[in-house]
């Protein structure tokens, strides 16, 4: 069996701090670029820790083998990750969990992202290009990151703040609304935080509208052996259980998951 | 080249690298970055007769060289280990050990029963769950207990049977006098230690069962000394298990007494550990002359 997921130290080619403690990161590590798909998500370790961080991929560009992660400083681990300089090495694994399911070229699709939540939809967005709507939602001006990037990808992006100092005032989920009153796409996906993706959910749901979600929990191994990263999903006969965010997702078909 | 393989109450391990139980699945998941052959053995994970769903989340906290899980021995349960998981990992050149936990004596007798007409080859008796029967504590924690099992599982065991024992005891050398003496083909240690984090922020515990099994290099030199105060007071081989990251580590618990070692944590953050342990502990032999890795076993020579 050819190895799929590898593990090493790779360089840092670029690093912007993108807003205040985001960080990205573009990573020289061709094996894993090579193999990388959209909504998927390397493993990354922090020098003094004892536990990897999991952080979604951004951007794969396969023919340069690099990937791009984008990283909100939560603790003490993202603290000393966001401390590796352009140029300097960092320890990945990857690629780890599903990605996103991306339809044939030419379907419509809306992606939803909230606060750090936004990056990991990029890849899938331009997969779409201008079949693809970007609803990206954030606290403040100051927090918005990426715009520009889905507008080069060709998407149309409804940019939403919470405090409304840029773009739309008001939560992602009631520019998905506005958006599902005129038009139904082919599929939605989702990353955010937890109330995010319930409200999401809930409108795919109404709209009838196919949709899948990107959850996040505390991760072990990464690659599906230790078990911890559980998360409640159900069955279509609506028998309860735990499954896991590193092997059964990341992503996961909202209708699958207990919010 | 030095000789690594051992062997363990008759059964041959190519060299004596064993996945620690929980931390490898049921081995498939790491085929995807090299073949489980690289262990000499993989324990695999903890499974009851009956499926599990194991603990709500968050399973899994942070410590300083280390780390909580509160996983709560979630598994299919026997029959769909026997069905669908066994079948996917026999015939790869590995010991296969199957780690066997219940809630009751009855408990563990029906599923290693069972283990005993499988492929598997040996059976580790994981004595470290709450016994629910009798108020919740665990079989593992008193030499009555332990030994009460173990007198019930070896009379349906066919399989060579491992015991693995807890370190949360005041003295685990007794314990482990207790089972060897009701019929133990092996002894493995340590398994994790009873731990607790708190986020000050939100004043609750971070993982939601409260309380957590600690494992990682910070418990190292608690196994270490466990083990060599096992190896001490019992004939049986004894497998060294807690903290071991890197062929140092493997030498150290082999000299305590340990005939073989299982690497857990180490697979989270250093996943091609068993490689580097295997080759690192061959160069290490080599460079000393020793011929072959049985001989360092219990080798310490204490003040």
């Amino acid at each position: 069996m050819e190895p799929t997921v590898f593990q090493g130290r790779y360089q840092v080619v670029k690093k912007t701090a993108l807003a205040k403690e985001i960080y990205e990161m573009v990573i020289l590590c061709p094996q894993i670029a090579q193999l990388a798909q959209a909504g998927q998500f390397v493993h990354v370790k922090a020098p003094s820790f004892t536990l990897r961080r999991p952080i979604s991929i951004c951007e794969i560009d396969r023919a340069k083998g690099t990937l791009r992660i984008v990283f909100e400083v939560r603790g003490d681990g993202t603290a000393e990750i966001a401390q590796i300089p352009q140029g300097g090495w960092i320890d990945l694994m990857g690629p780890l969990g599903h990605g996103f399911q991306l339809l044939e070229q030419g379907k419509k699709a809306i992606v939803v992202g909230g606060g750090i939540g936004v990056p990991p939809m990029l890849e899938t967005a331009a997969h779409y290009g201008e079949n693809a709507v970007a609803i990206i939602g954030f606290r403040s001006a100051s927090a918005v990151i990426l715009e520009e990037d889905f507008q080069k990808a060709g998407c149309t992006v409804d940019l939403c703040t919470d405090d409304g100092t840029r773009g739309r005032k008001g939560f992602v989920t009631e520019a998905l609304k506005a958006r599902l009153q005129q038009e139904k796409p082919d599929i939605i996906y989702a990353c955010g935080p937890m109330v995010m993706l319930k409200g999401v959910a809930a409108l795919a749901k109404e709209y009838g509208v196919r949709c899948q979600v990107s959850l996040e929990e505390r991760m072990g191994c990464g690659i599906g052996a230790c078990l911890v990263c559980a998360c409640k999903t159900k069955k279509p006969d609506g028998e309860e259980s735990y499954s896991h965010v590193c092997k059964n997702g990341p992503v996961f078909e909202a209708e699958e998951v207990v919010f | 080249m030095a000789k690594l393989s051992v062997e363990l109450c008759g059964v041959e391990f190519k060299n004596p690298v064993i996945a620690a139980s929980g931390c490898f699945g049921f081995g498939r998941e790491y085929e995807k970055m090299y073949p489980v052959s690289v262990f000499g053995g993989i324990s695999l994970k903890g499974m009851t007769y009956e499926e599990r769903q194991g603990n709500p989340p968050p399973r899994i906290a942070e410590t300083p060289s280390g780390m909580l899980n509160s996983v709560g021995l979630q598994n299919p349960g026997v029959e769909a280990f026997l069905a669908h998981e066994l079948p996917q990992i026999v015939g790869k050149d590995t010991v296969l050990i199957a780690n066997a936990a219940g809630s009751t004596v009855e408990d563990y007798c029906a599923l290693v029963e069972r283990l005993s007409d499988s492929a598997v080859d040996m059976i580790e008796l994981n004595i470290s769950c709450p016994n629910v029967k009798h108020g919740g504590a665990a079989f593992g924690v008193s030499c009555e207990g332990a030994a009460s099992v173990v007198r019930a599982v070896r009379r349906v065991c066919k399989k060579p049977l491992i015991v693995k024992l807890s370190p949360n005891v005041t003295d685990i050398a007794s314990i482990a006098e207790a089972v060897e003496a009701e019929g133990a083909d092996a002894i493995s240690l340590i398994n994790t230690l009873l731990g607790m984090r708190i986020d000050i922020k939100s004043r609750r515990p971070i993982l939601r069962n409260n309380v957590g099994g600690m494992s990682g290099p910070a418990v190292f030199p608690i196994a270490v000394r466990m083990v060599w105060q096992v190896a001490n007071r019992v004939k049986v081989p004894v497998i060294g298990l807690g903290g071991i990251e890197k062929w140092q580590d493997a030498i150290e618990m082999m000299m305590a007494g340990a005939s073989a070692i299982q690497i857990g944590a180490a697979l989270f953050y250093d996943p091609y550990a068993p490689i580097k342990i295997v080759e690192g502990m061959n160069s290490w032999l080599d460079r000393q002359g020793v011929k072959d890795v049985r001989e360092i076993v219990g080798t310490v020579q204490p003040w």
